[in-house]
């Protein structure tokens, strides 16, 4: 709670599955507005760390903290649950396989979350769902079920639906992994809309290009740790550990 | 003794009454089955051990023993300890009860079933392990199992002729009761089994018409 907090500060974070170290002992501060991609092979931990940021996974040691507030506080259960509840309510998150509800429409699927937690009217939340929709480019599929709409529409309405919660940090976890490529762009495109309206955001990506073109900073993992991290052209253009570079270069050679 | 069905019209509003009872029993039971069933799959999974234990023996009990046993246990054996059940209430309680449980194995691993990605999503938003519960995850899996809990509806119609023991005017008492004026058995038996198959296939086309309403949401 000084002057100098960081709005996303990870402190010394470390996760194992008994002997296996997914995490070992990482730190990282993002500041508000800032936007930080994760890149790194699989099983890099990359999307461990991710998850540990709204405690989906939860760390073995090591703190989060968002907005002057410790995410991932000591208390029992109960109070726990309620603190975890309230935190992630103000954290957004972006799966890869989308993850919306099939047994509601798209409405529902925005306006499910506000309407239960936020108390709001059926009208407010009709309005909520409108806007974040219109926002998206999905407002002409608002009465449509997800089983209705292509991948990218999908992940579409996954965005809105996080927004509407308000969030201070959206939470992109391979977000547009599970898409065909032709279906990549109108995901990008929203979550550089959101980038260009200074939402903050971490991003766990195999997408250097976008990566490249919206990030202020990137991060590159192996091995539970972060390699190496700095602005996006020193990373992709000129890594300074043989690491990075040998990842960037296999991943080209993946890509072509 | 030529077969003679002139004499049933008479008869119409004993059978009409017994047609009525059997819907009645069937659909209060239907219920109870059908929403004791979650109950009874939510503390199955998730409740703590001292719920779930007890339960597992009353599980047991309904599926391990029969059900006309169940239906004289209730009526006539709760009578002794103070517990004195209108035979309606008690052919409900005993059909409920019964159907639940087997509902309940169907809905535990329907829910166990559901992708784990929807309980994640649903946390993320701030939405507590209950309310994801409740507004995510049963949903959806009660969804998966409705024609399986449909057949055990039918079942449980057709398990309904078993509280004409217990004295409820049902389609099945009501045939006997004819049967005992007219000592025409074969004649009363087949119109309530006509009765029966038409009510079936009524309560099919409701099952259909819940079915293709939730075709768009899987």
């Amino acid at each position: 709670m000084t002057d100098t907090q960081h709005f996303v500060e990870i402190r010394h974070a470390q996760k194992a599955y008994g002997d296996l170290e997914v995490l070992k002992d990482i730190s990282l501060n993002v500041e508000r507005g800032q936007i930080v991609a994760i890149i790194g092979p699989s099983g890099s931990g990359k999307s461990t760390l991710l998850r540990a940021i709204n405690d989906l996974d939860a760390l073995t040691s090591g703190e989060i903290w968002l907005d002057g507030v410790q995410v991932n506080k000591t208390l029992p259960h109960r109070q726990y649950e309620k603190h975890i509840n309230q935190m992630r309510q103000q954290i957004g998150m972006v799966f890869q396989h989308f993850n919306l509800f099939p047994h509601l429409n798209v409405r529902d699927n925005v306006t499910m979350a506000p309407k239960l937690l936020k108390g709001i009217s059926k009208a407010e939340a009709d309005t909520l769902a409108e806007e974040q929709l219109a926002h998206v480019g999905m407002l002409e599929r608002i009465d449509f079920y997800p089983s209705q709409l292509s991948g990218g529409q999908k992940q579409r309405v996954a965005i809105a639906r996080a927004l509407a919660m308000k969030p201070k940090l959206m939470l992109f976890d391979e977000a547009t992994s599970a898409l065909d490529p032709e279906l990549v762009e109108e995901v990008n495109l929203v979550m550089k809309k959101l980038a260009e309206e200074d939402m903050t955001m971490i991003i766990v990506t195999h997408e250097m290009d976008f990566a490249a073109s919206v990030c202020d900073r990137v991060l590159f993992m192996d091995q539970g740790v972060v390699v190496e991290e700095g602005p996006p052209e020193k990373i992709f253009r000129n890594p300074d550990k043989d690491r990075t570079r040998e990842f960037l270069r296999k991943h080209l050679e993946g890509a072509k | 003794m030529g077969l003679d069905f002139s004499v049933v019209p008479q008869f119409y509003d004993i059978i009409l009454i017994g047609v009525l009872w059997t819907v009645a029993i069937t659909v209060a039971s239907a219920l109870l089955s059908f929403f004791g069933g979650i109950v009874f799959a939510v503390v199955a999974l998730y409740g703590h051990w001292s719920i779930r234990l007890p339960f597992r023996g009353f599980a047991w009990l309904f599926m391990g023993t029969p059900l006309l046993l169940q239906l004289f246990l209730i009526y006539f054996g709760l009578v002794q300890i103070g517990v004195d059940l209108p035979a309606f209430v008690a052919g409900v309680i005993g059909l409920g009860l019964h159907f639940a449980v087997y509902n309940s194995e169907l809905i535990q691993t329907a829910i166990i079933a559901v992708d784990k990605g929807q309980m994640e999503a649903a946390r993320t938003l701030g939405l507590s392990n209950g309310q994801a519960l409740r507004k995510v995850v049963i949903p959806q899996a009660v969804r998966d199992v409705l024609p399986p809990i449909g057949n055990n509806m039918i079942a449980l119609l057709k398990d309904s002729a078993l509280v004409s023991v217990i004295g409820v005017s049902e389609l099945t008492l009501s045939a006997q009761r004819a049967i005992g004026r007219t000592y025409r058995p074969f004649e009363f038996y087949v119109v309530a089994a006509a009765c029966y198959y038409i009510i079936n296939l009524g309560m099919e086309a409701v099952l259909r018409r819940i079915e293709r309403r939730t075709a768009l949401s899987r």
